[in-house]
């Protein structure tokens, strides 16, 4: 609680950097306005003019929000022009992709922790994997899976289960490993067979793990479907909405997406903390 | 038919080998041949597969016509690299992250500024920054410049929130000892804050490779010169050309471990007395 003063302050400050930007990057264009008008502007007439313009070069704050405002609340749900339209199937996409890539990576830091042939094949191209930038494929995914038949949802799931995949395995190895030595003598000497020492030790044991790496996952998730909406030509969702925006010069509602995707991620990330709040105070790990 | 089967004979091999090769872990030399065993078989596999089931170029090229591609075009290829990687990663990731670590050591002097500043740098880190890459495409034109603003934006904040929580990981022990010895700020930012916050700067700076490469990518589909890796990577997909695409893929993957390894290998220079570097 007492970080809420500090952290209003921020928000309060970045709030007037981007207001004073917003009348210094838009004024050039009121300012040749008023130019060619042949008028020149008092000081007070070019802010209010700066803050109103209809393609800003940074729109202000309140001309984002009402923008959002417009068109979440005031269009209805179903109509194209609606936010929380485009927001969702970027967010069933992402989920999807979550779900699938989440499943995956657990099973496979499984298979990693029980076999060391897999551990010392697989795990180091894991790893250098994670220094690949796997985004540059996304385009390839979507063209490719589109030629074969496969379209809508699953080819945008497919980059989010990719980009939250790794993660996932990476977190879980060092989770289901965390347990250490003392802790597995103890289960050998109650004799405890494999399958119990997973139940029972490593896959409690790995639950900090998992929810710090399944944050993570998460908004990588939704980075890999909007950038997946990109290729296949402003149809619907986020990503569309930021390339048609860009097409257009529609700054107001790149802004406008981008800050639906900024909410989604916290609202994910959030709901993620949640449940790791819940599950680590029933386990007894709350610290 | 007989390549399926040559590609499962060879997998079979490579599956027995590394279950001997295994047995006998501890030496580096072991760990590395079972890492390229499965490398080398993933890529055998991967053409056997496609001849064998006569998967056509336009779905998925085998390797051996990628590497073919890859030889054949080395010009545009260095062309696009220093496009995108050189003038729009690289440049990019040394102003993010110089910028980030000179805010935090400013930050750092305000336990007020720090404690506000934490939550909204850790909450944006997990924003999709990428999405500004069409802002910023707008308003520093088609260059390099606006790949470069991109990789700042998406660097800053991961790198910010690394850096002051390295700073904070001086004890208040070896604090109290340099002010015994009548230590002045810039002395006890140079010779101790820094010198211990500089594994959490370099985990901040390795990570934020990555995040390089990839928001100079990302940045080019929404418009550039045409040169540069995500330029060419979108326009090949749109003319079937897949072997360019996984050649430029390949060249991305490259430079993203050259470029992970050169920074893990000066953090090994710089951080050679933390307990993860001395094992």
């Amino acid at each position: 609680m007492r970080s809420v003063l500090p952290v209003l302050t921020v928000v309060a400050a970045i709030l007037g950097i981007w207001y004073a930007a917003s009348v210094w990057m838009n004024s050039t264009w009121t300012l040749d306005q008023a130019q060619r008008a042949g008028t020149t502007p008092t000081f007070s007439e070019m802010v209010t003019d700066t803050l109103a313009q209809e393609r800003p070069k940074l729109p202000a704050p309140h001309q984002v929000a009402r923008e959002l405002w417009e068109t979440t609340v005031e269009k209805s749900i179903t109509s194209r022009r609606s936010l929380v339209h485009h927001a969702w199937i970027t967010l069933s996409a992402a989920l999807a992709g979550f779900a699938i890539g989440t499943g995956l990576g657990i099973l496979l830091a499984v298979g990693i922790v029980h076999s060391r042939v897999m551990d010392m094949s697989v795990m180091p191209w894991a790893i250098a994997s994670q220094t690949i930038p796997i985004l540059a494929i996304a385009p390839m995914i979507i063209v490719v899976l589109n030629s074969v038949g496969v379209t809508g949802l699953l080819p945008k799931a497919i980059i989010s289960a990719y980009l939250s995949f790794f993660p996932v395995v990476v977190g879980m190895v060092s989770g289901l490993r965390s347990p250490d030595a003392m802790q597995m003598d103890l289960l050998r000497t109650y004799s405890a067979s494999r399958a119990q020492a997973f139940w029972k030790l490593r896959l409690p044991a790995s639950m900090p793990y998992l929810f710090a790496s399944l944050k993570v996952g998460v908004a990588a998730s939704l980075v890999g479907a909007i950038v997946g909406e990109l290729p296949t030509g402003a149809v619907a969702g986020l990503g569309a909405r930021l390339l048609a925006g860009s097409y257009y010069g529609q700054t107001v509602q790149i802004w406008s997406a981008l800050f639906m995707a900024a909410i989604l991620a916290a609202l994910m990330v959030g709901a993620i903390g949640l449940v790791q709040r819940i599950t680590l105070r029933r386990m007894g790990m709350a610290r | 038919m007989s390549w399926l089967l040559l590609g499962t004979v060879f997998w079979v091999g490579a599956l027995v080998l590394n279950l001997r090769l295994a047995r006998h872990p501890g030496s580096r030399a072991a760990r590395l041949a079972v890492a390229a065993v499965f490398g080398v078989t993933l890529l055998v596999v991967w053409e056997c597969v496609v001849r064998g089931l006569g998967v056509p170029g336009v779905i998925l090229p085998p390797p051996s016509a990628i590497a073919a591609r890859f030889a054949a075009s080395t010009h545009i290829l260095w062309v696009d690299f220093v496009q995108t990687f050189v003038k729009g990663a690289l440049s990019g990731y040394a102003m993010g992250c110089g910028a980030a670590v000179l805010t935090a050591i400013a930050v750092d002097r305000f336990e007020f500024l720090k404690r506000g500043l934490l939550p909204v740098g850790n909450f944006v880190a997990a924003l999709p920054i990428i999405g500004t890459a069409p802002i910023l495409v707008m308003w520093f034109g088609f260059d390099w410049q606006s790949k470069a603003a991109v990789v700042v934006a998406m660097v800053f904040f991961p790198m910010l929130v690394n850096t002051v929580q390295g700073l904070e990981s001086a004890t208040a022990m070896q604090r109290d000892l340099m002010r015994t010895w009548s230590a002045g700020r810039g002395q006890t930012l140079m010779k101790l804050t820094l010198p211990a916050a500089m594994p959490f700067i370099f985990n901040g700076l390795k990570i934020c490779t990555t995040l390089a490469l990839i928001g100079a990518i990302v940045a080019e589909f929404f418009g550039s010169p045409i040169r540069g890796m995500g330029f060419r990577i979108s326009t090949e997909v749109g003319r079937l050309a897949l072997d360019m695409v996984w050649a430029e893929i390949t060249v991305a993957a490259l430079a993203g471990s050259a470029f992970y390894g050169a920074v893990a290998l000066i953090e090994k220079g710089v951080t050679f007395w933390h307990p993860s570097q001395r094992g």
